[in-house]
């Protein structure tokens, strides 16, 4: 019985994963929480027999991993950021496949009222004006540069704000886990909000303006830099990205009935 | 009877701390008795045993047995005051020395047997040696010690916290050992024992040798004034 | 509140339907775990048994470096062994980035000082003990570690299994090289920490609540097989 037992602990700790042909993708938090990959990973591995890894990280860190070589693609939403990693060698191009959009969410009672906001900026600027405690990714993702942009073009600077502005460091999930206990408004894309369990007194109050709009794009790895990576895969993987299938797939996923993203990948 | 001897010291001194433990010590050991080491608390009887069995630091002068040193390291054994109990069974406590050669281990485990018998451990061959009373773990140290055959062994107050029937026991052990041709050299603060084991006798005071010579003599008529004085059971500094 | 009883009824339901996904990340913990103490105890014990019998010269130093890596932060740990194993690091060849073997190494690291320093305390103690008798019969230094670690595994088996309770629960540097990829390196501790953020509490919960029962019944299944309680006294 216990020469039994033995073995089979032996036995799992040696034991190794079968390996399939697989590939590893650096993606952003809110493209995770939104669910949108638990449709769309298993009609890849269906359809192309390829196991895509996903590294789920603020678009900072998928960057950095790209720049090192340590995954194959990346799929992000921070056009500076990409920018800069293909100006940097690091990636062989950019391909554009879909967007959402950010929301402002905040306690129901609202008191900085910005439901009733005119733009993105407006709604900023009540919430500075009313220092209303706010809660801010704070981890140099997408979705906090986008923030960041929007607070500067509200003209007004992020880095002078006192109290009630609370950089949290974390991913979009735990930055709504705090905004939920504080009470407090925060910037989240629209995905990660809706599938959010923890909403607590939470409403989304503002949404729509166009400046709003958050625009995913994949870059693969260049082989050039670093020769281990594996560009086919990569490449086989952003042909089923831009496809029909794909733009059925991304198109038709909704939460309570919303759709949440909008296929616009070029043939 | 065995080549081990004539042990020589010279002006052996052992110290710790600075402090002297024993020694300066001039003495010649020959091959046969048993020699029991006497003194009032204190005098270095526990570090002279030491240094001669060459466990305790020697800082000065010499110790030189009548062949190579790490012959003569493998041909003593000692057993300490407070015997120490290796947490395994009895038989495994008495195997242990001949497994460190490398005695296959079968082999060991029959010998560790017999040795138990001759012991008087045989009904607890199995038992935990950390269970054992106070007589049984001096018992088995003993033949834990003997189990090596050792030309030498060396005993510190073996019988020092036993009662009556233990003190007999270990005491037939040791003459058995004895007539079998084994050195025995040990301390006692039990002058029975001294006059019940001794073939002679070594008296020190201080950390130094007092008197030494043969046992019946001694018994019946020491040389100093302070081996009489300690005899007679009075205080001696 | 309700997040606890939604969580122990989401953990009870996980558990009698055998969830899939369950199964798979409690036996890659266990799988990951095991190996990092079985290969962390080869490593510590007897280390920490040298550390009992030797008297070299920077013993004290070793002991006191030991003792304060017991509380090595581990996503410290997590990043070191990260920046060694990425691509552009000095092992980035073997390609161990966010595979279960790097987490496995982040779990060594972690757990080695914690083992050899318990491992260290208890055998100090038998060493004294044994020291005059191992001295006296001559003993190689080899024996005398050999010795220790076999007289003294009841109290090196709390070493490994305290190693055992801090790797299993771990998240922090395991997060950093694993990556925590679906299917691949997600394990019980980087699962919970997914749910929290997502805000699912009662599945993190839930998944927290069988990852205690999976370190209690560790220790039971060990206790059990080294009969620990049996015998008693040593």
């Amino acid at each position: 019985m216990k020469r039994a037992i033995l073995g089979a602990v032996a036995a799992l700790a040696l034991s190794t994963a079968a390996l399939a042909e697989d590939m590893k993708m650096a993606v952003t938090t809110s493209f995770h929480n939104s669910g949108l990959s638990d449709i769309l990973l298993p009609a890849i591995k269906q359809d192309l027999g390829l196991e895509v890894q996903l590294l789920v990280v603020g678009t900072g860190q998928a960057i950095r991993l790209g720049e090192a070589g340590d995954v194959d693609a990346i799929l992000v939403h921070s056009r500076k950021a990409e920018d800069k990693f293909l100006a940097g060698g690091y990636g062989t191009h950019r391909r554009e496949i879909m967007y959402n959009d950010f929301v402002f969410i905040g306690p129901k009672s609202d008191e900085a009222a910005i439901a009733t906001a005119t733009a993105a900026t407006d709604a900023l600027q009540k919430i500075a004006g009313a220092k209303a405690p706010f809660v801010s990714r704070g981890d140099d993702s997408g979705t906090h540069k986008k923030e960041l942009s929007l607070w500067s073009t509200a003209g007004l600077d992020a880095a002078a704000f006192d109290g009630w502005y609370n950089a949290v460091g974390a991913g979009m999930g735990a930055a709504l886990n705090t905004a939920s206990g504080m009470n407090a408004y925060i910037m989240s894309d629209r995905a990660s909000w809706l599938n959010f369990g923890n909403k607590g007194d939470l409403a989304l109050l503002y949404s729509g303006d166009p400046v709003l709009f958050n625009q995913y794009a994949y870059l693969p790895v260049n082989p050039a830099k670093h020769p281990h990576v594996k560009t086919e895969l990569a490449a086989k993987l952003e042909g089923w990205l831009v496809s029909d299938k794909a733009k059925a797939l991304i198109n038709a996923y909704t939460i309570n009935g919303e759709t949440l993203f909008v296929f616009n990948a070029k043939p | 009877m065995s080549d081990l001897f004539p042990l020589k010291v010279e002006q052996a001194v052992s110290r710790r701390r600075g402090k002297v433990l024993v020694g300066p010590v001039d003495l010649t050991l020959k091959a046969r008795g048993t020699t029991v080491v006497i003194g009032p608390n204190g005098a270095g009887k526990t570090s002279l045993l030491r240094m001669l069995h060459g466990i305790a630091r020697l800082n000065a002068g010499k110790i030189t047995w009548n062949c190579p040193q790490d012959e003569a390291q493998r041909r003593q054994s000692f057993v300490f005051q407070t015997p120490v109990m290796l947490r395994r069974s009895v038989r495994d406590n008495l195997a242990y020395p001949l497994r460190v050669l490398g005695t296959p281990r079968a082999d060991a485990l029959q010998q560790a047997d017999d040795w138990a018998e001759r012991v008087g451990l045989g009904y607890a061959v199995n038992r935990p040696a950390t269970v054992l009373s106070g007589g049984e773990r001096q018992k088995l140290a003993i033949g834990r010690a003997l189990i090596r055959s050792p030309d030498v062994l060396f005993l510190d107050e073996p019988c020092s916290s036993l009662d009556g029937r233990a003190t007999r026991e270990i005491e037939d052990i040791l003459q058995k050992a004895a007539a079998s041709g084994t050195r025995l050299i040990m301390s006692t603060h039990d002058m029975g024992q001294a006059r019940r084991l001794a073939s002679e006798v070594l008296f020190i005071l201080g950390g130094k040798v007092h008197e030494f010579g043969p046992a019946t003599p001694f018994f019946e008529g020491p040389q100093t004034a302070q081996a009489r004085a300690f005899l007679r059971g009075d205080i001696v500094e | 509140m309700t997040d606890l009883w939604d969580g122990l009824s989401r953990a009870f339901f996980l558990l009698v339907s055998l969830d899939a996904d369950l199964v798979e990340i409690t036996l890659r913990s266990l799988r990951v775990t095991l190996t990092a103490l079985l290969i962390a105890s080869l490593i510590a014990l007897p280390f920490g048994a040298l550390l009992a019998v030797r008297r070299f010269r920077f013993r004290r130093t070793t002991i006191a470096v030991l003792n304060a890596l017991m509380g090595l932060p581990p996503v410290v740990v997590g990043l070191i062994v990260y920046v060694f194993l990425s691509r552009s690091g000095p092992f980035g060849v073997f390609g161990l980035l966010f595979t279960p073997t790097a987490m496995i190494i982040a779990q060594i690291i972690i757990i080695v000082p914690l083992i050899a320093s318990i491992a260290h305390q208890a055998l100090r103690e038998l060493w004294s003990d044994y020291h005059d008798l191992l001295i006296s019969m001559n003993t190689t230094h080899i024996q005398r570690i050999q010795t220790l670690l076999w007289d003294g595994r009841r109290a090196l088996l709390t070493a490994a299994l305290a190693g055992f309770g801090r790797a299993i629960g771990e998240v922090g540097a395991i997060m950093v090289v694993g990556g925590n990829i679906d299917h691949h390196t997600r394990v019980l501790t980087t699962a919970i920490a997914l749910e929290t953020g997502k805000g699912e509490f009662a599945m993190a919960l839930a998944l927290g609540f069988i990852l205690i029962g999976l370190a209690i019944l560790v220790n039971i299944a060990i206790h059990w097989l080294t009969q620990t309680e049996r015998e008693g006294r040593w």
